[in-house]
């Protein structure tokens, strides 16, 4: 008879015997690894990034904040900026349209072009400047043609912005193509029902679905183009104030032996790191879902 | 905008190669091309041209010169131990991230991107400030005769810090999407957690092992700024390819440099195919 | 094996998965776990197989005290419901596995495992797909694997957790017969878990019904089908009108009149007149002691005709009849259930004492 199904809570139950967990490892072999992979990433992160502010430092914090009056410091955090301005929303552009054609339309040819457009990340970024200097060197295809005309590419600022949207060239495109790819077609297909401009489509449909993966792209796109190192070295030619950006200028003050003046530049590369990887991270947690880096890196 | 619309519906309807009923395809294709052809692909181009100056038999006497030899070498050997490294350690990582929930994990998933952001020269003086004699590991060391700053050993240090975050973080979305049920399935069966680990949750994850370890390598091989600082720079024993090019340029010897060059490109561009086939064939499994 | 449940629980956090739950497991039966999802169904069959610990409580294989042991002692077969087959490796290496990772003393041969395999195929009707990987095979086919591979370890119990609830309709039912003639043949003590419950009146030999972590009742499926013990029962399993009537004197009263039962009803107050469609008897209109209703509508319902009436109070009550009954919409009837049961408004069971039919069981 089902009558009185009050289940009593109160008398004491026999406790079921301490079970081992069902599924996973033991805790020894939890924490061991764990602790593995902490002193591992400890040594390989932390000590790097905690040694550039320590040595910046080492002579006080009045010798490092004096390094920055130096006028050739200034101008190399000037060029900088300078190069990133252009270079970053050059590839925004050029990385939205990719990303257009490449994703709301089929073509031929279409997975070759996603590879080209990869291709600079698979260059050394030596050899990526090196293209630029032998095209527009002194013995270059065009070096003729620019001295006879008096124009200046390689070691002047044209050349150091040339090296670096190369070396950037797929951060953008990259982070999109993925993102719309699995948005599909459809909502901008709709737009174009009720009658939306193409211009109107792109702002007002597809703008604000992308929004965050392209600010997650010019984010990784701008951290590059500021610390590019490499490319940047081989077209500079070292000229002080000048020619020189801020890694240029790092490598230029660890050589002469001042090393508080190198560090303390290097310390502001760092801290740009570190606020792009906080930036990234908030990107991330925040608008995981509208990001395509999560679902592939 | 009424050029992108215009040109967008006629690309559409007069050619049937392409799909699509959106407008802005002339513009935005057109662009695409352009700028690509310009930055990259000209470039690229001018550079293989530069190189066939040489002619074969000048590549040939290129890579019989011991300074270019052991230069790729050492750009090789190096990038290889350290991509080795970095997949061991790289898959512990993206386990241990996926796996437990501890505090400050995070953090640390945070952190494995470090190397990603933080620019090579950077890296490059910190490393050599940390593993020279007074810094603070390589002082650790010297008493045990383990010279790092200025050696081969300090190429590899400085590859697998930069090497780091791409076995990690392409192994780390499919350990978190892999499916619990087969764990279970595996236990029910009577497997032990090693067996389990080793036959069943590793093996899947093969490919993106693979691919990580290929992207570490390829990024290895073209390093310049994190190693320049650490490596000494001695020809023929701490002296990284790209450096040599970088030399050679300084020299006047474009062709040697663009030689060189050529060489790394071919090579890294098979890695690059290497990674293609390896995706497709793990695509074409599941 | 037999399978002795005591007094189980198990919390995940402050929510009560489970409580209570006592249950007894007969050995060679095929017991269906049946409830809504969040029932604890899958818990329960989870606990049992040792992938999940209990917070409290017992579970004993045969005499042996199953809860202190890990999943990997138990020796249970376990199909999941997404199969979990691993990708990367082929159908027979699957059904391998649970003989391949034995310590080397107790492993069989390579060429007896091949015979295993061979004969495991043979039995779930795959006989030719071993090279097969698992992403080259249909559902139903990997549920056969599933199923082949849980088999091979030769287990001392055979639990599937919703075994069929990723198929198709026809498959599904294919699949049923099927596993029930997997059971009859092998003769292994298996608990399935579903939420589908044709599967498990059609299926099992017992039915537990789960509702909310605590068991409802435990019967077979006639038992449960025909005598539900609660009204979450008889709203969960087949179709049933629901009816609020008021017990006065013995009696079941319905808009002030009373109904002509055979029986008399114990207690007083308010309660739930539960019937299904087909246990109604229809009569001409104002019959004294029976409901009076008005027919709405009819529609064919497989075998037979459902009329949807209205009583008075506007409620609606199904009922089944004969397709060939002439009936149309406006027609006045009145109805009498044959079968029923009535609840009190905190759940309990009416109990009634026979009156004239002193046979009649069908309300107790």
């Amino acid at each position: 008879m089902a009558t009185d199904q009050t289940f009593p809570l109160d008398p004491p139950r026999p406790r079921a015997l301490p079970v081992p967990p069902p599924i996973g490892e033991t805790v020894v072999a939890r924490w061991t690894l764990v602790a593995i992979a902490g002193l591992f990433l400890a040594l390989v992160l932390v000590l790097p990034i905690a040694g550039v502010f320590t040595e910046g430092l080492r002579k006080g914090i009045w010798a490092y904040f004096k390094s920055f009056g130096d006028p050739d410091a200034l101008a190399s955090i000037q060029l900088t900026l300078l190069v990133a301005v252009i270079s970053v929303p050059a590839n925004l552009v050029f990385g939205v349209a990719a990303s257009w054609a490449i994703t709301k339309f089929d073509f031929p040819g279409k997975s070759l072009l996603i590879t080209l457009i990869d291709l600079p990340f698979s260059v050394s970024p030596v050899v990526s400047g090196l293209v630029f200097v032998l095209l527009f060197g002194a013995q270059g295809l065009f070096g003729p043609f620019l001295a006879a005309h008096g124009l200046k590419v390689i070691f002047a600022v044209p050349g150091l912005v040339l090296a670096t949207i190369f070396v950037t060239f797929p951060f953008v495109a990259r982070e999109l193509i993925p993102l719309m790819e699995a948005q599909g077609a459809a909502d901008e297909e709709a737009a174009l029902t009720l009658g939306a401009s193409g211009w109107t489509i792109f702002r007002r449909v597809t703008l604000p679905n992308i929004k965050w993966g392209l600010l997650y792209g010019v984010l990784l796109c701008n951290a590059r183009a500021m610390g590019e190192f490499g490319a940047v070295s081989v077209v500079s030619g070292h000229i002080r104030g000048l020619t020189n950006t801020m890694p240029l200028q790092v490598e230029i003050l660890y050589n002469e032996y001042d090393f508080v003046g190198a560090f303390a530049m290097a310390s502001i590369l760092a801290g740009l790191a570190l606020i792009t990887l906080v930036l990234k991270t908030f990107l991330e947690w925040r608008f995981g879902d509208e990001l395509a880096a999560n679902r592939r890196h | 905008m009424s050029i992108a619309t215009s040109s967008g519906r006629g690309g559409a309807g007069r050619r049937r190669l392409v799909h699509g009923v959106l407008p802005g395809f002339g513009l935005a294709m057109g662009w695409t091309v352009v700028w690509l052809s310009l930055i990259v692909l000209f470039p690229l181009v001018a550079l293989a041209v530069k190189a066939s100056g040489l002619g074969f038999g000048g590549f040939v006497k290129l890579l019989q010169d011991a300074r270019v030899q052991a230069a790729l070498e050492l750009s090789f050997g190096a990038a290889l131990i350290a991509a080795l490294v970095n997949a061991v350690f790289g898959v512990l990582v993206a386990w241990v991230l996926t796996r437990y929930r501890f505090p400050g994990r995070a953090l640390i998933d945070a952190a494995v991107d470090l190397p990603f952001a933080l620019p090579t020269a950077v890296a490059g003086i910190t490393l050599a400030a940390l593993f020279a004699k007074t810094g603070w590991i390589g002082g650790l060391l010297a008493p045990l005769g383990i010279e790092v700053a200025y050696t081969r050993l300090g190429v590899v240090v400085a590859l697998i810090f930069v090497g780091l975050p791409f076995v990690v973080r392409t192994v780390q979305p499919l350990l978190a999407d892999l499916d619990r049920e087969v764990e279970e399935a595996a236990a029910t069966l009577g497997a032990s957690r090693l067996t389990t680990v080793f036959r069943v949750l590793l093996p899947p994850l093969v490919p993106s092992i693979l691919t990580g370890f290929t992207l570490a390598f390829a990024r290895g091989v073209g390093e310049y700024g994190s190693i320049v600082f650490i490596a000494g720079n001695m020809p023929y024993l701490t002296e990284i390819a790209p450096l040599l090019i970088v030399i050679k340029l300084e020299e006047f010897d474009w062709v040697g440099a663009t030689g060189i060059a050529c060489v790394m490109l071919a090579i890294s561009f098979s890695l690059l195919l290497v990674i293609n086939l390896i995706q497709a064939h793990a695509n074409r499994r599941s | 094996m037999e399978i002795r449940i005591r007094d189980l629980a198990k919390d995940f956090g402050d929510f009560p998965a489970l409580f209570g739950v006592d249950l007894d497991i007969r050995s060679g039966e095929l017991l269906a776990l049946l409830g809504p999802s969040g029932s604890g169904k899958t818990t329960l069959l989870r606990i049992l197989a040792g992938l999940e610990a209990p917070t409290w409580g017992r579970v004993f294989f045969g005499d042996e005290d199953a809860s202190a042991t890990s999943v990997r002692e138990r020796r249970v077969g376990f199909v999941f419901q997404h199969y979990a087959l691993f990708r990367h490796m082929t159908v027979a290496d699957n059904i391998a596995f649970g003989l391949t990772v034995r310590p080397k003393a107790e492993r069989p041969s390579r060429a007896e495992i091949a015979r295993r395999v061979q004969e495991l195929l043979d039995l779930v009707q795959l006989p030719d797909l071993a090279r097969r990987y698992p992403s080259q095979l249909s559902g139903g086919q990997r549920q056969r694997v599933a199923l082949a591979r849980a088999l091979a370890v030769e287990p001392r119990v055979l639990f599937l957790d919703e075994p069929f609830g990723a198929l198709d309709a026809q498959v599904r039912k294919d699949l049923r017969k099927w596993l029930r003639e997997i059971h009859d043949r092998t003769g292994y003590t298996t608990v399935f878990v579903t939420h589908d419950q044709d599967e498990a009146l059609e299926l099992a030999d017992r039915v537990v019904v789960l509702n909310k972590g605590r068991i409802e009742q435990i019967g077979t499926p006639d038992e449960i089908y025909d005598a539900p013990a609660s009204p979450f029962v008889f709203d969960f399993i087949g179709d049933a009108s629901r009816i609020p009537v008021t017990v006065e004197h013995g009696g079941v009263v319905v808009d002030g009149r009373r109904l002509a039962l055979p029986v008399e009803v114990l207690g007083q107050g308010a309660a739930t007149l539960y019937v299904r469609p087909q246990h109604w008897t229809i009569g001409a209109p104002d019959a004294p002691g029976a409901l009076a209703a008005t027919v709405a509508g009819t529609r064919r319902h497989g075998v037979s005709r459902r009329l949807d009436t209205t009583l008075g109070d506007g409620r609606a009550v199904e009922i089944d009849v004969p397709p060939e009954t002439r009936v149309a919409a406006g027609d006045r009837l009145s109805l009498l259930p044959t079968r029923w049961r009535l609840f009190f408004a905190d759940g309990a069971a009416a109990a009634v004492a026979p009156v004239r039919d002193p046979g009649r069981v069908a309300a107790s």
